[in-house]
């Protein structure tokens, strides 16, 4: 499964709704994390890829966060 | 005198009834929460039995985002809470700032503190949740409360372990009767029956180790051997008086007292004089008129014999020559001991006894201790015209909680 998919399925399983739901496009606030759940997000994509995500103001949406882990896993 | 206050709204998850009208209808019937526990495996446990709360469904109130963060001791009080507001229509007739909240637990989210300690030792720091401090912390039934509903006004969690369902409902109607308040959502809530606290409260030797869920949570009965464990949350609304008859709210009862002291004498075991439960019952009841034969008391009664003994020893000493004709039982032999939210649940009950007239049953009564020599309600419910409900909370570190309601006049 490619970075994107991952991610919407974590998503989607974390918010309880379909991975169909979600896009690059999708602002993790319009999707009703907080700021505490964007955090364990991060630290469960960190675990599940294996990266260190620096928490940054920038990665707002799914598309954000796909291109910063694409570009960390090279 | 201060401010007349009222009982506008119920809400209850308990192990005989995940809401108010199926918990009455196990209070009327005489229903037994106590089973065997299925939370963990009990095989090296000296306790096997517990009156856990069956077939909650969380997402009644919570969405999986919501739920996942939430302790379920906290999702138990919600969900009252939820229950109690909707029965009251209370929301939109109150200023955000006149409503309280006063919801307190007695051991907080301790399933989410064990989850996160073991995530702790098998992955470290990082393992840690960043929702565990807030899912946990003791207080956070009420501020997660306040928030759902708006409720701007003082928002306080009270912690006095089994006499906290007493004490937030009764410092919430002093609020109320002092002006300092219009309403407030007051209750306690509880989801402890894990490993760790069942081990600690068997080793404090304060727990039932009976197989039997018939023959475990037995007080005022000499085959008692401790308390069973129960859980769940009840939360009332309580309102001012002028103010819920002006919007034609529907009044289950009318607190008329409540007394709050301290024995100062012992972590767990009560002063055996129980000068300080009876100081608090007489609090309690000082300017209400009463017929003893017309009230209800609901005991503490937890299943201990130092509990039976001198809450009994209480009854007699604050009621005088009056004990005799009390109508009395222990509605934890259905429940089990559900800790913080014992003392508004048990509240409930009085306010059933008072409106229909049932006074609920201490069930499994089959053998009375005979130095205990009030009228218990054995086994099941007895029809009684009660005008006035009295309900104990005692708790460890000596707190003493009464509550007097009556019916509204």
């Amino acid at each position: 499964m490619d970075v994107l998919g991952k991610i919407k399925e974590m998503l989607a399983d974390k918010l309880g709704m379909s991975a169909d739901e979600i896009t690059e496009d999708s602002k993790f606030s319009d999707l009703g994390l907080d700021s505490l759940d964007l955090a364990e997000m991060l630290m469960n994509v960190e675990s599940e890829f294996g990266v260190t995500v620096e928490t940054d103001a920038s990665l707002d949406t799914v598309g954000a966060l796909v291109k910063k882990l694409e570009s960390l896993l090279g | 005198m201060g401010r007349r206050v009222v009982i506008t709204g119920l809400g209850a998850v308990t192990p005989i009834g995940n809401d108010v009208p199926s918990f009455f209808e196990g209070l009327r019937t005489g229903k037994n929460g106590v089973a065997a526990i299925t939370r963990f495996d009990t095989s090296d446990s000296k306790c096997k039995v517990a009156a856990e709360v069956k077939d909650f469904d969380p997402s009644r109130c919570f969405n999986k985002l919501t739920a996942a963060k939430t302790d379920l001791y906290v999702q138990y009080a919600v969900c009252a809470a939820d229950e109690a507001v909707t029965d009251s229509g209370i929301i939109g007739n109150v200023d955000g700032d006149e409503l309280g909240v006063y919801v307190g637990s007695g051991v907080g989210g301790i399933n989410t503190l064990c989850e996160e300690h073991e995530k702790m030792l098998s992955m470290g720091e990082h393992g840690i949740s960043p929702h565990f401090v807030p899912k946990m912390i003791i207080n956070i039934a009420a501020g997660q409360i306040a928030i759902k509903y708006k409720a701007t006004g003082s928002a306080i969690d009270i912690s006095t372990a089994c006499a906290t369902g007493s004490n937030t409902v009764g410092e919430a109607y002093r609020a109320i009767k002092d002006g300092y308040l219009t309403a407030a959502i007051a209750g306690g809530s509880e989801a402890a029956v894990t490993k760790l606290t069942i081990g600690g409260f068997v080793n404090c030797m304060a727990l039932s180790q009976s197989t039997d869920p018939n023959a475990a949570s037995l007080p005022f009965d000499s085959r008692r051997g401790g308390f069973v464990l129960g859980e769940g949350a009840a939360i009332m609304v309580l309102e001012e008086y002028e103010h819920a008859k002006a919007r034609g709210a529907k009044m289950y009862a009318e607190i008329l007292g409540y007394g709050s002291t301290c024995d100062a004498h012992h972590v767990t075991a009560p002063d055996p004089s129980a000068k300080q439960t009876i100081r608090a019952i007489r609090i309690a009841l000082d300017g209400v008129d009463y017929d003893p034969a017309k009230t209800y008391v609901n005991a503490h009664g937890t299943g201990t014999k130092l509990n039976d003994k001198t809450e009994t020893i209480a009854f007699h000493e604050a009621f005088g020559d009056g004990a005799g004709k009390l109508h009395v039982s222990s509605t934890k032999s259905m429940t089990g001991h559900m800790l913080a939210a014992a003392g508004t649940a048990e509240a409930m009950a009085c306010v059933l006894a008072l409106n229909e007239g049932i006074v609920p049953p201490t069930i499994n009564l089959e053998s009375p201790d005979p130095e205990l020599d009030l009228d218990y309600t054995p086994k099941t419910a007895v029809s009684a015209d009660i005008e006035t409900a009295v309900s104990t909370s005692l708790g460890f570190g000596g707190h003493n909680a009464c509550l007097v309601l009556g019916r509204v006049k």
